[in-house]
């Protein structure tokens, strides 16, 4: 569903990704991995538009993606998450993942200013809509708190919930258990299975933990220094020579 | 019926709050105004207080919940006060109605501050950081600076425009001078008074309150919070910013229109920097993101000029001093550590957030 091909990016003398060619199945679990400085998340930077790429294309479900501007990849079908946690500070739980479903549903700005029925309507399903969603990750209790002052972990979930919202095809998760403690990092794997079933979703991460990796990922991709080192099914790409030695060093 | 009133929504209560309250202070002024027990000076500024409230409640709309600052408010305030008192004074003949013809300038004004706000809007939106603040500085100067030298004459022909040079000697029969230059507009009729000001203060709260809690609103506070994520959740920016902006602008053409009707005279110079200023404090004072605190500083602020009046020449060092000292008392993590001590809660506050 999603090919990369030759992606590259270069910032003045220094090509942070180079060449990355990736071919994603629907339905898959993928898995970027790689040393700090790899160029991951400037990877999921490329492909969510937030860089426009100098070199190289990005298709999903065979269109050309390549180029569109951050919100319009989001409405083809790319939600994202973020390495450094990006909510919406002064909104609530509920606010944050009703912003998700902000293209979901509509209604006009006049009929939210009049009160209109459509207002009513859109707002009840609205409100069903992101409890349902709150509840999948065990945050519906939480939905008057101020998204800030969540524990640090319910945030990176409330981030997933907000993305899903957005009714994406494919999800990319930027370091979902950065922080987590190792019972934590367990449930969240379940999660991450659990969503992929309900949400038919693709799923694009990129992690360090190497439990989560070796736990839920099916295929990998490993990054060194902007560009690919190895792919391949997870346990292969795991026990290549050159992959621990980019890890452990020589 | 009795469904939905169990599910107002928080920002709904306290809406109900603040205009049921705006309500009770109305009523409590119009009988002890037509008692008689209300000074002349006091009689005059009420309408006045409402002009400022409505103008700081459209600018924390921009502040607080869009996240972007305007230094030109005033800009489009005069925008408001010039197309209406124009059209007032123009079509004086044509629609002998004084409450029409003011409806109909209200409208016009309000539509034309919220153009004003989309043309520069358009392009310095799209951009991220101060840049409207810088924009919108210059524009009210600009604003200032062509309505000085604008000059609308009217007669029986129709109405004549011109800048820089004076066109009055050029006008045929029926010649009157509606927009005189420097010298402003003279004599627009008096209609703004304090139940004008007080209708139009509760719809503008309404609607911004209403906005707010609304699909748009949220989003135009995500990306008040975090534009980046705001886009990768698919949210315009653009168009978003715009509608508050324009909203922003359009609110501060109100108080523009019934700030010419208010006054006989108005000129340019007086929407200068200093009242964008002075709003913008209004709105800092009364909490970014609180438009029931911006209604209270406005009108204090306004206020403690007026009630300093004695003190002549000492009046603006202690109206300065007194601006200090509130500051403080309303945001100091001290003061608010001591108000939370001794449980004391302040009105016009929601809750209060000592953490930031």
């Amino acid at each position: 569903m999603l090919q990369v091909k030759d992606l590259s990016i270069q910032f003045g003398g220094l090509k942070a990704v180079d060449g990355l060619s990736m071919d994603i199945a629907d339905g898959e679990l993928y898995g970027l991995i790689g040393p700090n400085g790899a160029g991951k998340t400037t990877v999921f930077n490329l492909l969510t538009g937030v860089y426009k790429p100098t070199e190289g294309t990005v298709f999903l479900d065979g269109k050309d993606i390549t180029g569109l501007s951050t919100t319009m990849i989001n409405k083809v079908g790319i939600a994202r998450t973020f390495q450094n946690i990006r909510l919406f500070a002064e909104l609530s739980v509920l606010d944050n993942v009703k912003v998700g479903l902000h293209n979901g549903f509509s209604y006009s700005t006049l009929a939210g200013v009049l009160r209109l029925p459509s207002y009513f309507r859109a707002e009840k399903e609205m409100n069903e809509r992101a409890m349902e969603l709150l509840s999948v990750f065990g945050l519906d209790t939480e939905s008057d708190t101020l998204s800030s002052n969540l524990p640090y972990g319910a945030q990176r979930k409330l981030e997933i919930a907000r993305a899903i919202a957005t009714g994406p095809k494919l999800l990319l998760l930027d370091e979902p258990a950065a922080g987590m403690n190792p019972n934590e990092t367990q449930e969240l794997m379940d999660t991450i299975h659990f969503i992929r079933e309900k949400f038919s979703l693709t799923i694009l991460l990129i992690e360090h933990d190497m439990r989560l990796v070796s736990g839920i990922c099916e295929r990998l991709t490993v990054l060194n220094f902007g560009q690919e080192l190895a792919q391949g099914s997870t346990k292969d790409v795991l026990n290549d020579p050159e992959v621990v030695k980019a890890y452990l060093g020589e | 019926m009795n469904d939905k009133m169990k599910k107002l929504s928080p920002s709904t209560t306290e809406l109900l709050k603040t205009v049921l309250g705006l309500v009770a202070v109305y009523i409590v002024i119009t009988v002890v105004s037509m008692t008689g027990n209300l000074s002349h000076s006091m009689n005059n500024i009420l309408a006045e207080l409402c002009i400022y409230a409505i103008i700081a409640v459209g600018l924390n709309l921009c502040v607080g919940f869009l996240g972007e600052l305007s230094l030109g408010h005033a800009g489009f305030m005069s925008v408001g006060a010039f197309v209406s008192a124009t059209f007032t004074h123009a079509m004086a003949d044509a629609i002998p109605s004084l409450y029409v013809r003011f409806f109909i300038a209200l409208i016009l004004g309000t539509l034309c501050a919220a153009l004003a706000g989309f043309l520069i809007g358009i392009p310095v939106l799209r951009l991220n950081g101060d840049y409207l603040a810088i924009v919108t500085l210059a524009f009210g100067e600009i604003i200032k600076g062509l309505l000085n030298v604008f000059y609308v004459g009217k007669d029986n022909s129709g109405l004549h425009f011109s800048f820089v040079t004076d066109n009055s000697a050029s006008l045929g029969e029926g010649r009157k001078m509606i927009i005189n230059g420097a010298k402003g507009i003279m004599g627009t009729p008096h209609v703004t008074n304090f139940t004008i000001g007080m209708v139009l203060l509760i719809a503008v709260l309404v609607v911004v309150t209403f906005l707010v809690d609304s699909r748009t609103g949220r989003a135009i506070q995500a990306i008040r919070d975090n534009r980046i994520a705001a886009e990768s959740v698919g949210i315009p920016i653009t168009k978003f910013k715009l509608i508050a902006f324009m909203i922003s602008a359009g609110i501060a053409g109100i108080a523009g229109v019934l700030y010419s009707h208010y006054l006989s005279t108005v000129t340019a110079s007086k929407f200068d920097f200093n009242m964008s200023i002075l709003v913008l404090v209004f709105v800092v004072l009364g909490g970014l993101g609180n438009f029931r605190g911006s209604i209270v500083s406005a009108v204090i602020l306004t206020l403690l000029p007026e009630l300093l009046r004695g003190l002549s020449n000492y009046r603006m060092l202690i109206y300065s001093i007194l601006l200090i000292g509130l500051m403080l008392f309303n945001w100091a993590p001290k003061a608010i550590e001591w108000r939370q001590m001794h449980r004391i809660k302040l009105p016009w506050k929601g809750k209060d957030n000592a953490s930031s």
